[in-house]
């Protein structure tokens, strides 16, 4: 206590204060994202008779889970890892290979059906052992060469499925993929049909509601994981060598595991994520898995504020509601405004003009690059930065004016 | 028996070579000086010392053990800490967060705070800016900085590269008498400066490095009056 009263004349008190407006922006994200997904579900249903948003909610649950491992990465030991979906693939060929008719037509000649609640964990050890496997040889390389090595990786791996066909079915895919079933755990003379029923197995047969539940639990689960690891020592560690490798390595920080577990944790999210997605869509093929989804993936963690696990999470919902959501309705949307406001006219094609709806599906990808840069331009930290973050950028500022200053003297 | 001693050790970057059979001891509660003009191997012999870099031949003792091949994040922990050339400081996290990062070997919260009064003791501008971002520090700041977090691990040998590089004369006097202080209250310091001067004035004893070799060794006093180290280092 004393020491706080003596603390600085200049400066303390507004930090410390800007750090707890901070943990209480956390707490009050956490809290909204907690209500929204309680009431999300029974909303919409009764909103528009269906469970078509539903859906939708379970694959941007997955891509929360993506952005959520991709952050440790990225943002908390500052590693750039460009193919990021080859873990992906991993978490989602191990369920798929594990869980469906597919190992019968392969050498193997026996097909596996291990539960969704075991393989879960062996597809997140399987991607988090591709991780380490990635890191190993990277451990030398910084900044664009390292982006380029996990570039190389991310198209290696699609590849590797796509041409190990005897075993994945190659261009194939693998379908007809399992089901999670509740309660297994439970199995006996009172499950199944019997006569002494109580507890009848639930399978997931493709309801949404059920995947629903199911990824806002993993992704809680994942929320609180992380958290504790950020306050870690091993999350100051990340931090340090971000910061300064060097120094990180003079304070007696182990340079190559804590690069190694960044690596190999920030990839277990994502086998936890195929997992999911493998059980969830019942199909897995390597197109599921190409340098978009590493893209897209890592413009949610920057847009959503890299570093920050709220802003990660906000991030990756907004790009999905943007890119899976907002753009592919565009065309639809413009023609019924364009018919509201009186312009009909421009709606049917004509001559050179192919129609308003066609015109739009083509301006697609400039309206996302539009908006992206958009974005960038006005929030660079992104929606939720982390504290740090925001530091880094405003660093760089001054030392950038600091330089121009410079300069100006010098001539 | 010396507390750490280096014995005819050779490094190379690449194909150059940059030590050639370096040994120099250090005794427990001792200040040495390592002086020298740029690129004579100063920088290049701490590397070796912390394990940043190995040695291609020749032994470093350590508190009779042998740590030639040991790792940079083993070395912190036995007991050697040190404040690296041009400081390197986590320039986005706070002075305390930095603090708290030197500190990252030991798990004793007790003896972690203890630590953090006798840092600030030394350096009460650091208790002063103790929540501001260390990028925002002035250069001597970061300096005081620097030694602070290298002490958190509590060293029994102290590495100091270049403490007073770029630094304002008045600043230079602070921290050598800071120096001074800590050797005082028991940490063993290993000094390399190019301020030939300053540097043989607080040291106990001195060597002389040139272009990768021990040259000449002595008392700071004897060194300080010796012609040669008038002539190359003191613009005398």
């Amino acid at each position: 206590m004393s020491q706080a009263a003596t603390a600085g004349r200049r400066g303390s008190p507004r930090r410390f204060n800007l750090r707890e407006r901070i943990r209480d922006r956390d707490t009050a994200v956490y809290g909204v994202l907690i209500i929204v997904a309680i009431l999300f579900p029974m909303v919409t249903i009764y909103a528009t008779d269906g469970t078509a948003l539903v859906s939708h909610a379970t694959r941007a649950g997955y891509f929360v889970l993506l952005a959520i491992g991709l952050n440790v990465v990225v943002g908390f030991a500052g590693l750039l890892d460009l193919g990021y979906a080859a873990f992906f693939a991993i978490g989602a060929y191990s369920y798929a290979l594990l869980a469906s008719p597919q190992l019968e037509s392969s050498p193997a000649h026996h097909a596996v059906h291990i539960t969704f609640w075991i393989l879960m964990f062996v597809s997140l050890l399987a991607a988090a052992a591709a991780g380490a496997v990635l890191g190993f040889p990277t451990l030398r390389l910084r900044g664009d060469y390292l982006a380029i090595v996990t570039l190389g990786f991310g198209e290696i791996v699609p590849q590797l499925f796509y041409n190990f066909d005897q075993w994945t079915g190659g261009i194939n895919a693998v379908g007809l993929i399992d089901q999670p079933r509740l309660p297994v755990w439970v199995q006996g003379p009172w499950s199944g049909d019997g006569p002494f029923t109580f507890v009848r197995d639930f399978s997931f047969n493709g309801d949404p509601v059920a995947y629903y539940v199911l990824i806002v639990i993993l992704i809680a689960v994942a929320v609180i994981l992380v958290n504790n690891l950020y306050r870690s020592r091993l999350g100051r560690a990340w931090m340090a060598i971000r910061e300064d490798e060097v120094a990180a390595a003079a304070m007696g920080i182990n340079t190559v595991t804590t690069k190694l577990l960044a690596f190999g944790i920030g990839a277990s999210f994502s086998g936890f994520a195929g997992a999911y997605y493998g059980a969830s869509v019942s199909l897995v093929s390597p197109d599921s898995f190409l340098f978009i989804v590493s893209i897209t993936v890592l413009v949610m963690v920057v847009l959503g504020g890299m570093g920050n696990i709220t802003g990660v999470i906000i991030g990756a919902l907004v790009m999905y509601t943007v890119i899976f959501y907002l753009i592919p309705g565009l065309p639809e949307n413009a023609v019924s405004l364009a018919n509201n406001v009186g312009l009909g006219g421009i709606v049917p094609a004509s001559g050179d003009w192919p129609g308003l709806a066609e015109e739009t599906q083509r301006l697609n990808f400039i309206i996302y690059g539009i908006i992206l840069v958009g974005m960038m331009l006005l929030r660079p930290q992104g929606i939720l930065p982390s504290r740090v973050r925001e530091q880094e950028l405003k660093h760089a500022a001054v030392q950038e004016e600091e330089t121009v200053v410079e300069q100006a003297h010098a001539s | 028996m010396a507390l750490l001693e280096l014995e005819g050790v050779d490094a190379f970057y690449g194909r150059i070579q940059a030590l050639r059979g370096v040994s120099i001891k250090v005794d427990k509660g001792e200040i040495v000086a390592l002086i020298g003009s740029n690129g004579a191997g100063k920088t290049t012999t701490l590397r070796t010392i912390s394990g940043l870099m190995h040695p291609n031949s020749g032994t470093i003792t350590f508190d009779g053990k042998d740590i030639t091949h040991t790792r940079p994040s083993q070395i912190v922990g036995l007991g050697i800490g040190q404040s690296p050339e041009g400081r390197r400081l986590f320039p986005r996290m706070s002075v305390l967060d930095n603090l708290v990062m030197g500190a990252y070997t030991r798990n004793d919260k007790a003896g972690i705070a203890s630590d953090m009064e006798r840092v600030f003791t030394l350096f009460p501008r650091l208790q002063e800016r103790r929540s501001q971002i260390s990028g925002t520090l002035s250069g001597g700041e970061q300096q005081m900085l620097a030694m602070g977090r290298s002490l958190m691990s509590r060293p029994k040998v102290l590495l100091l590269d270049e403490p007073s590089l770029g630094l304002a004369p008045i600043l230079v006097e602070t921290i050598f008498t800071i120096v001074r202080e800590i050797n005082s209250q028991g940490t063993t310091v290993l000094l390399v400066e190019q301020n030939a001067h300053k540097a043989l004035d607080v040291a106990h004893r001195g060597y002389v490095l040139e272009t990768g070799s021990i040259v000449q060794h002595g008392s700071g006093q004897q060194l300080l009056a010796s012609a040669e180290v008038q002539k190359a280092y003191l613009g005398m």
